[in-house]
């Protein structure tokens, strides 16, 4: 099973993109996915943590995800020493960043750290900083959970048609994007 | 997610709830928002605007108003279906007694949530348990698809001239009512074909008069409860020819009133409520790998407990272990009574051990459940274990006592 863990703030899409990626690999990739937030409630700005776990098979485990194979950081406003819990080895870290060596020190080897300035992708195509469909075409660059494709899909399924083609768009120029930080 | 045609969705537990009302074509709607309820109504009452749900919606202003209502529209022979959880069950408390000993069918999810006070948006089961004597039919669920697919089951079992007896369909809050997931959507055709119209012998008709909603003398009361106990007996079995229907139309089965996992040999078993059930099967697997003889009851049903079909389940195990999201507060959790009740009418002796864990929305871990086979061991071996253990009490707590 790979599990992926969302961080965000209320108001930037994390809980949505969890289900998008749910909902692109089980969909249309016809792997199992279930998806959903830190429960609780809900509040604009406020730190929001969200959860996509991926299997070949049903997902009968419901408890919190312990391990994560993937952090996804929407937010680099959100990092702190908290954010290292959870970690393996082999986990991987995606940080919206223009300065990953600031981070490193977080998330020391042997993590791998990928970064790329999501919020200037987001500023520039969908002229607002949501930055939740960007750092999944991030997360489809450096994983293989699920394609862009799937991706694609799922968002004329669940955005409506006027923001899909911009968020789509997002999506390839973060996928395009998206690099390893060689420490 | 645009709850449309499509034969397979990515929603929510609440949203399969909707969907599955819509399929059930009912002909009012009447309820009250409440978390982790919430996107139930939510979804209802955009299905009704957008006409893909040709049913009224009936906005009112309490939850005790909501069961009258829909109370109302099942006595005139129409289908109802209301949806609350935690305090708004307790509110409408009086009105259950009302809806079971009327015989109207209604059907009603409630988001399993923690009691106040302290006050708590969270999950556990001490709410419904609570009403587990209100003549209800109580069944509880572990996924998405299995919510959709007993809201369908549920108008047919509480509209079975032998039955007619309101259903409750329970969630645990968040866990499962706010957790997205894959689920396969019945085509409308088929389920029409599985759910015809509702009618009752007990309809409130100009044509017909008959009284209905009486009082009784001290004569005659006790007929009237024997006959609705009666009532929620004969869906033991109603529940088992139609799970096994509903399984024959759309691919589907579920045990009927419980089902087990690995329970053959086992020589200690988990009897688990809702979504835990999912995170035990997982937990069994392990322990299976590593040569333990462990399995699982996943009791779906409350009421009517399945006392039968639960004693066949246990067999011959040497110990069995209740997971409650609740603490009967004084005595010990209330699926453990209902369970150890069950069993003591049979001659098996199994060693019984009860685990009080998931209040208020705390996790429960794979280690914890481990952690509760190893008790039921140890328990097993000669060690003296508690009947009613709570897991992962605070220390500090527990010290202080």
């Amino acid at each position: 099973m790979i599990e992926i863990r969302w961080h965000g703030r209320g108001g930037q899409g994390g809980f949505t993109v969890s289900r998008l990626l749910g909902m692109a690999a089980s969909i249309f990739n016809g792997k199992h996915a279930i998806a959903f937030p830190a429960f609780g409630p809900e509040r604009r700005g406020a730190p929001v943590l969200a959860f996509t776990k991926i299997d070949d098979k049903k997902i009968d485990d419901r408890s919190e995800v312990e391990f994560c194979d993937y952090v996804v950081i929407m937010d680099e406003t959100l990092i702190n020493t908290s954010l290292t819990t959870g970690l393996k080895d082999d986990s991987v870290i995606i940080i919206n960043t223009q300065n990953p060596e600031k981070y490193s020190e977080f998330f020391p080897k042997p993590n791998r750290i990928f970064y790329l300035d999501a919020t200037q992708i987001a500023l520039q195509i969908l002229k607002r900083p949501i930055t939740n469909t960007t750092m999944l075409g991030a997360l489809v660059k450096v994983s293989d959970v699920t394609d862009l494709e799937a991706c694609y899909q799922s968002i004329d399924k669940e955005l409506s048609s006027g923001i899909a083609g911009k968020n789509k768009l997002a999506i390839e120029s973060a996928y395009n994007e998206v690099k390893e930080y060689q420490r | 997610m645009k709850l449309d045609n499509s034969k397979k969705l990515f929603v929510s537990g609440d949203e399969a709830i909707a969907l599955g009302v819509r399929l059930a074509r009912p002909h009012v709607i009447s309820a009250y928002p409440i978390t982790p309820q919430t996107i139930v109504v939510e979804r209802l009452s955009e299905m009704v605007e957008d006409k893909s749900l040709d049913a009224d919606f009936m906005h009112v202003e309490s939850e005790h108003s909501a069961l009258s209502a829909a109370m109302g529209v099942s006595a005139v022979g129409a289908r109802a279906f209301t949806a609350t959880s935690s305090q708004g069950l307790l509110y409408m408390a009086e009105v259950l007694s009302y809806c079971s000993g009327g015989r109207y069918p209604v059907v009603m999810m409630n988001a399993n949530r923690a009691l106040a006070l302290p006050w708590s948006i969270f999950g556990d089961q001490s709410d419904s348990l609570l009403l587990l004597g209100s003549g209800w039919i109580q069944c509880y669920v572990e996924d998405a698809q299995e919510a959709l697919d007993m809201i369908i089951q549920a108008y047919k079992i509480a509209e079975h001239p032998q039955v007619l007896t309101p259903f409750m369909v329970n969630l645990d809050g968040f866990i499962l009512t706010h957790t997205y997931e894959l689920v396969d959507i019945p085509d409308q055709s088929e389920v029409d074909e599985f759910l015809p119209p509702f009618s009752t012998p007990n309809q409130m008709s100009l044509e017909n008069p008959m009284n209905l909603g009486f009082s009784s003398t001290p004569a005659d009361n006790l007929e009237f409860k024997y006959q609705q106990h009666q009532a929620m007996l004969n869906s033991l079995s109603v529940i088992e020819d139609i799970d096994a229907e509903f399984g024959d139309k759309f691919g589907r089965y579920y045990g009927g009133v419980l089902e087990t996992y690995q329970t053959d040999d086992a020589e200690h078993i988990m009897i688990t409520v809702g979504t835990i059930t999912g995170t035990t099967r997982v937990v069994v697997d392990k322990l299976r790998d590593a040569g333990k003889k462990v399995g699982l009851i996943k009791l779906r049903y409350l009421r009517p407990m399945p006392e039968q079909a639960l004693i066949e389940a246990v067999g011959d195990a040497m110990s069995i272990g209740v997971i409650d999201k609740d603490i009967s507060f004084g005595h010990e959790g209330t699926i453990f009574t209902n369970v150890n009740s069950a069993l003591s009418k049979s001659n098996q002796t199994p060693k019984k051990h009860n685990f009080i864990c998931g209040m208020g929305g705390r996790n429960i871990s794979k280690n914890d459940i481990i952690e509760m086979f190893q008790l039921l061991e140890d328990s097993v071996k000669g060690k003296d274990i508690p009947a009613v253990n709570f897991i992962n009490l605070n220390t500090s707590i527990q010290e202080k006592e």
